[in-house]
């Protein structure tokens, strides 16, 4: 479906009718999204070969049970429950809007994912940020002149980079500044032996840097190459040429036409890149100990704990579905061609 | 119109022998220089238009590319282009386009399509003094005021090129070089484009149209400039045109004779690319009149008062 179809709002009468439509229409599609979401995710666990006895509470403890505890431990972790009886009582709770309890840390589902995501965001939302400013940074000095000592430079690091991967560069993070230059902490969110009520603004700060950086390093290379490209592009065309002819001097060509050009395809590339993020945040995460949603994936994964990553699984589709939804919004207000497209025939 | 070449004495521009290559590669060690531009002579007085006609692929565009400084970098120039009586170096074109030479461009892709028009006929200068300015402008094109509220995408065919043509008359420019400003348009809306290049000549500009359309050019033009493969076949007034036995190279008769006034007649052949190296007269190949002098070099030289390149010229 092309973008002039699905926002075909802002045409002074009827405008917010239209935003209404589009709106009802998102969340339709959102509901559907998630709903087909968490089938997937049920049925891959139904045939993960996982069992939650033998990870959870382990071999030994397990061959010196007797087998009443034994049966109470398989009804506590739904063993022998068929898949469809689980996820219809967990999506009729969900509807309720109950998520339910998180089998391993024993708390709300809701409770626990707010907890991780708090940690996450900080560093989801630093790392997108950083890797924003800096990729669409580059990209206009690079695409300004292209084949330029600049220009290959931004190319050849993105390029890099962009088959690098975050993993790999968390830990080579890791190894410089932690290992041999000891002046960034190895992992966790906060310093080792402390409550997370002691623990400081700085000191969060301090321990979010590495992870924050190991996951924009990554993610700059992806808006670096595409606002380079598109800036190329800008600076090739006909209007700055004409820019050109009417004496405007390279500076204020970038100003007035390349930025005002390069910015929205930046920024609906920006907004469409949570999904990478998100995905990066949990390699990272790993590598790093730090205790956010993406390890808690992980864990809730690999210890069947089927409500936690359920909860998880609908809480990050939720947010990038978010992103997707927030790009689509911006190109229909800030693109004359859209907002007022529908005036002209 | 004879008062003002007397005053001036010497012209607003003038082109002489300019040649425009470019550098391309084949492979990877080879190279070829294309010549996409020979030998071109144009000369613009003060006050008159003079257009250069030519088909597509005959350099048209890259003249004014090159008045202005604005090849590309691969392209190589020779020749020289004189400005009010001084040669015209790449400093001189810098500082003097958009000022004292200004560009109408041929499409409206020649506008920023993010930026409201209004914003763009000004170039950014939002003082009180530009914002009458451009009103007044906009007045002149019967344009009206809300016009410059409008994006690129929003403005009619004909409504781009008066927006186009008021970016050149918010300075006091002394040479606009129009490049194809009618294409695209029906015959009244393209005569009443002309008229406005005709307004500005008249105001005391010069004008350089670059068109492929002989017969919309007389409408306006003072004087004719010819292009055929990259080389001014002939320079001539724009009376020269009243009958075909004042024109002086074949080429330009054959023009003259596939005018729908003049029999309608088309010249068979094509004009050769610029990769298509042929001594002598480019022409020669499809030229009624060729003889064996016309595979040698060929000088320009003065005939009745106007100028061409062609040894048979005058005799056939």
């Amino acid at each position: 479906m092309k973008r002039e179809e699905k926002f075909p709002v802002l045409k002074k009468e009827g405008q917010w009718r239209a935003f209404g439509l589009f709106a009802g229409k998102q969340i339709v599609r959102m509901a559907a999204l998630l709903f087909l979401v968490s089938i997937a995710a049920f049925f891959l666990l139904s045939i993960s070969p996982v069992d939650p006895l033998k990870t959870n509470v382990g071999q030994a403890a397990l061959g010196s049970m007797t087998d009443e505890q034994i049966a109470k431990l398989e009804q506590y972790w739904g063993v022998g429950v068929p898949m469809t009886e689980r996820f219809l009582s967990w999506a009729g709770d969900l509807l309720r809007g109950d998520m339910g309890i998180s089998l391993l840390y024993r708390r709300p589902v809701i409770q626990v994912i707010g907890e991780k995501l708090s940690n996450s965001l900080w560093l989801m939302a630093a790392a997108w940020l950083l890797s924003g400013t800096a990729g669409f940074l580059l990209g206009i000095l690079a695409g300004k002149k292209r084949g330029g000592l600049l220009d290959r430079f931004v190319t050849g690091y993105s390029l890099v980079m962009a088959s690098t991967p975050a993993f790999w560069i968390a830990m080579v993070l890791l190894m410089v500044f932690a290992v041999w230059l000891k002046i960034l902490p190895v992992g966790f969110s906060i310093p080792v032996g402390m409550s997370a009520e002691e623990a400081g603004i700085g000191e969060r700060i301090v321990h979010a840097i590495l992870p924050a950086a190991a996951l924009s390093l990554t993610g700059i290379s992806n808006i670096a190459l595409q606002t380079r490209e598109k800036m190329v592009e800008v600076m090739e065309s006909d209007y700055v040429l004409f820019a050109r002819a009417r004496g405007d001097s390279e500076r204020s060509i970038v100003w007035r036409h390349g930025i005002r050009n390069v910015a929205l395809p930046a920024l609906t590339l920006q907004f469409a890149s949570v999904s990478e993020i998100f995905g990066g945040s949990v390699l990272v995460e790993q590598v790093f100990s730090y205790p956010g949603l993406g390890q808690a994936a992980i864990a809730a994964g690999l210890g069947s704990d089927v409500p936690l990553l359920l909860g998880i699984t609908i809480i990050s589709a939720a947010i990038v579905f978010a992103g997707n939804t927030a790009a689509s919004l911006l190109y229909g207000i800030v693109d004359p061609r859209i907002r007022r497209g529908g005036r002209k025939g | 119109m004879d008062k003002t070449i007397e005053k001036q004495g010497v012209p607003l521009l003038e082109v002489r022998n300019l040649s425009v290559s470019f550098t391309q590669y084949q492979g990877l060690f080879g190279r070829t220089r294309l010549e996409a531009i020979k030998s071109l002579n144009v000369t613009v007085k003060k006050g008159e238009i003079t257009a250069v006609i030519g088909s597509s692929g005959s350099g048209k565009s890259l003249l004014a590319h090159s008045i202005l400084g604005l090849l590309p970098y691969n392209a190589s120039s020779g020749g020289e282009i004189l400005f009010q009586g001084s040669l015209l170096t790449e400093k001189r074109k810098k500082d003097l386009r958009g000022k004292e030479i200004v560009l109408v461009p041929q499409s409206v892709s020649y506008l920023d399509p993010l930026m409201k028009v209004g914003n763009q006929i000004r170039n950014g200068r939002n003082d009180q003094e530009w914002k009458e300015k451009e009103q007044a402008v906009l007045k002149r094109y019967g344009l009206g005021e809300e016009t410059e509220q409008l994006y690129p995408f929003e403005l009619s065919g004909g409504m781009a090129r008066r927006i186009l043509i008021s970016t050149a008359v918010m300075g006091t420019p002394q040479l606009v070089i129009a490049d194809e400003p009618t294409p695209g348009l029906h015959i009244e809306a393209a005569k009443r484009v002309l008229g406005h290049f005709r307004e500005i000549a008249d105001d005391g500009a010069g004008v350089l149209l670059i068109t492929h359309d002989l017969e919309l050019a007389l409408e306006v033009a003072d004087s004719i400039a010819v292009l055929y493969a990259g080389i001014t076949v002939e320079e001539g007034r724009k009376e020269d045109f009243k009958d075909e036995k004042y024109l002086r190279h074949p080429y330009t008769k054959a023009l003259y004779r596939a005018m729908p006034e003049h029999g309608f007649y088309s010249l068979p052949g094509n004009q050769p690319y610029a990769k298509d190296k042929i001594a002598g007269c480019p022409y020669r190949p499809r030229c009624p009149f060729a003889a064996e002098e016309c595979k040698g070099s060929i000088q320009g030289r003065q005939l009745n008062g106007g100028y061409v390149r062609c040894v048979r010229a005058g005799e056939v």
